[in-house]
């Protein structure tokens, strides 16, 4: 009796693990690419997401559109955020050390956190849909959002996959992780492919920003508090591998749900951060072989 | 006029100077090699034509152009290809996508530039959907090569193209060169091997500290013996 108990409890927790996976994922996929080819960990990554999703929510307001377009909106959005920023702040010290990038990462994550409480006020949001009643499968209750964002989730990813894949910049860019110097002298434009990037980083951190909102509720430090669990993907995939990082997600998103098993919820990010950590010490390069 | 002359070119990686005064010129149809020992600074002469590396003093005339210190992406522009020595291939792309990359600027159908390079690297045909890191260094040279023909370039610089291989490799790098020229391309290129370099090329220059020491066509050089007892082992 309680060994199908918690054998449900475990399918339960996985099921919010993967949804929980598939938002990380969405983060961690912009740091490792923006790792890859500008070489400097981006800590206004979670702010990044907060504003998109602010922006996806902003947009209905204004719209009252259905629920999905805060999606796209939120992802043009942030991804025109996101191509801003590189071009009035980080082109100007992209010759510099990684650690300025760095810290200089922080202070413009510091910066939106602050404009989204200046624009949208300190209160706490909720995309409209209000509660849903789960649908029981067996003993699973899944929640119609989740499967939503599931979905949304691989649909943004196989796009992704196919233009690095498919698209001559999307190669370009995998070309310029690989190896900067060799881009350089065989005519790859550099600049032009570090904007698509942010771009890209941009929209997929809307992406989670969006998600998460629909999963959770939306508040000015939303994407910072999640930058750990979106690092910690990241690195367990291996940093500057965007397609590790979905692995890295998942594993993340499904060891901080199925650890309140044990552990009381709010040492959710502790897990992930032990992971980390863990990854850091005994293979630094992430779990994978190869690169990408 | 000249496919490319490299006048009295001092400079160095901001310390002191690593060039000394240092001159080449590659006509249409040649292949060019630089020689010389460790140091001479054979590889910084490359990369200072090719504006890798910031030239002080001196001239770089391209059909009669002056393109001294011009970004990479500019000389590609123009038709000039670069190979660097090391890690010249992206492991993670595949054979296929290494090609791609090296006509990045270029507009339109790559299949027919794409059948060149196989024509000269057949060997590349076979495993264009390989990844590049996956391979041999031999076949990788091929890559870094074939990935520098896409330009369908005027001008191919090449940093110790042989430079690791084995014995057969080395050979068969040397024939693909002379392929290559007979293709229309000026081949300027920097060896270790020095003797079977100046057996394939038409000129050949020996650098020492920076500077030009001789000058000449490979048999003269061949067989001249100071340049012999220097470089080629007796």
């Amino acid at each position: 009796m309680t060994d199908v108990y918690i054998l449900i409890e475990l399918l339960q927790l996985s099921i919010y693990g993967i949804v929980l996976g598939s938002i990380l994922t969405l983060g961690a996929i912009g740091v490792s690419m923006i790792f890859g080819i500008l070489r400097f960990a981006h800590f206004a990554h979670g702010d990044l997401i907060t504003v998109g999703a602010y922006v996806g929510m902003g947009f209905l307001m204004m719209t009252h559109a259905p629920v999905w377009t805060a999606l796209p909106a939120g992802m043009i959005g942030a991804a025109i955020v996101a191509v801003l920023i590189d071009q009035t702040v980080y082109k100007r010290i992209r010759r510099t050390q990684p650690v300025i990038l760095l810290i200089s990462s922080f202070g413009i994550g510091l910066i939106l956190r602050s404009l989204v409480q200046v624009i949208w006020g300190p209160n706490v949001y909720s995309f409209p849909g209000g509660i849903q009643r789960p649908w029981m499968v067996w003993e699973l209750a899944i929640i119609p959002n989740h499967l939503w964002i599931l979905l949304a989730a691989v649909v943004i990813v196989t796009a992704l996959h196919l233009f690095l894949t498919r698209t001559r910049i999307g190669k370009a860019m995998r070309a310029m992780s690989d190896n900067m110097d060799l881009a350089l002298v065989t005519g790859i434009p550099a600049e032009r492919v570090i904007m698509i990037t942010w771009l890209l980083g941009g929209a997929l951190a809307a992406g989670a920003g969006v998600l998460l909102g629909m999963d959770s509720r939306l508040t000015p430090t939303m994407g910072w508090n999640i930058l750990l669990p979106v690092f910690a993907a990241a690195i367990v995939g291996g940093i500057g591998r965007p397609y590790g990082a979905i692995a890295g997600g998942m594993l993340i998103g499904l060891a901080m749900e199925i650890s309140t098993l044990f552990l009381e919820p709010s040492y959710k990010p502790a897990v992930a951060f032990l992971i980390m950590v863990a990854v850091l010490i005994v293979r630094p390069q992430g779990i994978f072989k190869g690169a990408w | 006029m000249s496919l490319l002359q490299a006048n009295d070119i001092y400079g160095g990686y901001g310390g002191a100077d690593i060039l000394n005064g240092a001159s080449v010129r590659v006509e249409d149809n040649e292949i060019v090699v630089i020689i010389g020992a460790n140091g001479a600074g054979k590889s910084t002469l490359m990369k200072a034509v090719f504006g890798l590396l910031h030239v002080r003093s001196g001239q770089v005339l391209y059909r009669g152009e002056d393109i001294t210190n011009r970004k990479p992406e500019q000389m590609v522009g123009r038709g000039i290809a670069y190979v660097p020595q090391e890690h010249n291939v992206f492991p993670s792309l595949t054979v296929e996508e290494n090609l791609e990359m090296g006509a990045f600027a270029i507009k339109g159908d790559l299949r027919p530039r794409l059948e060149k390079v196989f024509s000269v690297f057949p060997r590349l045909r076979e495993r264009r959907r390989q990844d590049a890191g996956l391979m041999s260094g031999g076949e990788r040279q091929m890559v870094a090569m074939g990935r520098a023909l896409m330009i369908d370039p005027k001008l191919l610089m090449l940093d110790e193209p042989t430079a690791g291989l084995s014995p057969r490799l080395i050979d068969d790098t040397f024939e693909r060169i002379r392929e290559i020229r007979s293709l229309g391309i000026g081949v300027l290129m920097v060896e270790q091997n020095a003797k079977q370099a100046l057996g394939v090329a038409d000129r050949g220059y020996v650098l020492a500290t920076g500077a030009n020491r001789f000058e000449d066509t490979g048999k003269n050089l061949l067989d001249n013996r100071e340049v012999a007892e220097m470089f080629l082992g007796g």
